[in-house]
């Protein structure tokens, strides 16, 4: 598991997709900083947490699309899957070097956070909730990706089928304040990421929302490894 | 060491793997020849525990591929058709990699030079894999089966893409493994398991269509033919040969250069007339050029054991 982690990890840094990445993320998240804090004027971050669902959104299937569908197309996997580890290893060693990736990237809120600072004194309560739900958000949808890159040989078909994904999660509530018949309604904003993201946005650590989101991981890394055995028997 | 019985590969409607059953012994290397598409890949890739089988059972020095994967597994060194080579890592940190994945407790650096030095890769150690020619490549991937030093090494195809020059060293490596290493090599060259193996087990449309030592294999299917190229007038030539004792028929196969002709003797079972023919022929002042026994190449096997069932793939 510590190599597999160790592997992918490197490997984002290998290529540019690495870099690149984090430049993106970095780029809209300083964005969204500045224009609604800084030039604005204010130590409130809720707006820019939630802004950055849209961000994470594009980074993730970046980060993801390459670790299952790239080790397939190349054969890769043989190795791995030769090799006396558990298939659960891989797929957990996998998860943990996109997590790191995207924990990386959460880094650059600590900046903001100093910056903002010297206007007003932060909450540090507040803070660690906004990064704490950034996290689990992207940990949920890094789970998404990872399912998605072990079902396709192609890194585009992954990142793209991935995103798809991940903006209907997005529209959910918009689209469950169409439906006219309460129980469907209601079932569809029991899955809404949004809604459980903006308590955290707002600074709400809520202990259902915390399990929802790592329930949502260890449902995806579990069918990942179920896609992965299947292949073997079909 | 390994014990494969009854395998059966369904792809959906098609049957890969049809009652495949063989064994190989300690120390032996056992050549897998098939053509394209017969079940070769198959087959290793469900020894090595990569694919299940539909049905039938693969043991590793006793321990069932299935039932207790992890430790069957690091038993096996496997080579896959394409290496499982990471573009983006040095030779260096991929073997690094699969160390620690297959789990060894071997002294890491040491351990993985003296495998480098091995197949030869110890010079282009700190090179990117991406950068390297398929020769390198494929030596890469061999390095990575070594790594453990496994009672079990499956090769599948290992020479292909590599240059004689690299064909030859292989093949001498892999002999040199054998000594220590229980070897299954698969090849749809028939010259390269004639050359490297102990015993050839022939697959064809995923069933097993002989299994046989490789000496007992070619003299089976020879018969008692002697080829003979031979200077002197073609009528002279035939009826002095008539005249060797145990000669039953002479006939004219080719003329290979001016004056000479390559004549097809058949003789009696058991009789070695090639010292008689030799003295028969000095005595006529009819030299004799050539002279070799007509045995059967693993080709002409190949050939008639694979042929006649159909053809059609």
């Amino acid at each position: 598991m510590g190599a597999i982690f160790k592997r992918d990890f490197t490997s984002y840094f290998n290529s540019a997709i690495g870099y690149i990445t984090m430049a993106v993320f970095f780029f809209f998240s300083g964005l969204y900083f500045y224009t609604t804090c800084l030039y604005t004027k204010t130590s409130d971050m809720y707006y820019v947490f939630q802004s950055m669902f849209l961000v994470i959104m594009f980074v993730i299937p970046l980060f993801t699309m390459k670790l299952f569908s790239e080790e397939r197309k190349q054969k890769t996997d043989q190795a791995l899957l030769t090799s006396p580890i558990s298939i659960t290893r891989i797929v957990i060693g996998k998860y943990l070097s996109a997590i790191a990736m995207f924990a990386i990237c959460l880094l650059i809120f600590i900046v903001f956070e100093i910056i903002l600072a010297f206007i007003a004194t932060p909450s540090v309560g507040v803070i660690f909730g906004n990064i704490l739900g950034l996290l689990l958000l992207g940990s949920s949808l890094i789970s998404i990706g990872i399912f998605v890159s072990s079902l396709t040989e192609s890194q585009a078909v992954a990142a793209l089928v991935t995103f798809a994904i991940e903006f209907v999660i997005n529209i959910l509530d918009s689209f469950a304040s169409t439906v006219s018949n309460d129980f469907l309604k209601n079932l569809l904003l029991a899955f809404s990421f949004r809604t459980r993201y903006n308590n955290f946005a707002l600074g709400l650590i809520n202990f259902a929302d915390v399990i929802f989101y790592l329930s949502v991981t260890a449902l995806f890394l579990f069918l990942t490894i179920r896609v992965i055995d299947k292949r073997r028997w079909s | 060491m390994i014990e494969v019985k009854n395998l059966v590969k369904n792809y959906g409607r098609q049957t890969a793997l049809d009652g495949v059953t063989f064994s190989v012994k300690d120390g032996e290397i056992l050549g897998f020849l098939g053509p394209n598409g017969a079940g070769k890949s198959t087959t290793m890739n469900i020894i090595t525990g990569y694919i299940s089988a539909t049905d039938g059972t693969v043991l590793i020095d006793g321990i069932d591929i299935l039932e207790e994967p992890q430790k069957a597994k690091s038993k096996i060194g496997y080579l896959p058709e394409i290496p499982p080579v990471y573009g983006d890592m040095t030779v260096e940190s991929y073997l690094k990699f699969m160390f620690d994945i297959k789990k060894l407790t071997l002294p890491k650096k040491e351990h993985i030079l003296e495998v480098s030095k091995l197949v030869g890769v110890d010079k282009v150690s700190d090179r990117l894999i991406k950068h390297l020619s398929k020769g390198y490549r494929q030596r890469v991937g061999f390095a990575q089966a070594l790594l453990g030093n496994p009672p079990v090494l499956i090769l599948d195809e290992p020479t292909v893409g590599l240059d004689p020059n690299q064909i030859i060293e292989m093949r001498n490596l892999i002999r040199k493994l054998g000594k220590k290493h229980t070897i299954i090599l698969s090849s749809h060259v028939l010259s390269e398991v004639q050359a490297t193996c102990d015993r050839i087990v022939v697959i064809n449309k995923g069933k097993i269509v002989a299994d046989d030592m490789k000496d007992s294999m070619t003299s089976r299917a020879a018969d008692n033919k002697i080829v003979a190229v031979i200077e002197g007038r073609e009528q002279g030539v035939i009826s002095a040969i008539r005249n060797v004792s145990g000669v039953l028929n002479v006939r004219k196969t080719g003329e290979p250069e001016r004056g000479c002709g390559e004549y097809m003797i058949e003789c009696k079972e058991g009789v070695d007339i090639r010292r008689a023919l030799f003295k028969t022929m000095a005595t006529q002042s009819m030299p004799i050029l050539m002279l070799h026994r007509d045995e059967y190449s693993l080709e002409d096997i190949f050939i008639k054991l694979t042929q006649g069932e159909g053809g059609d793939k």
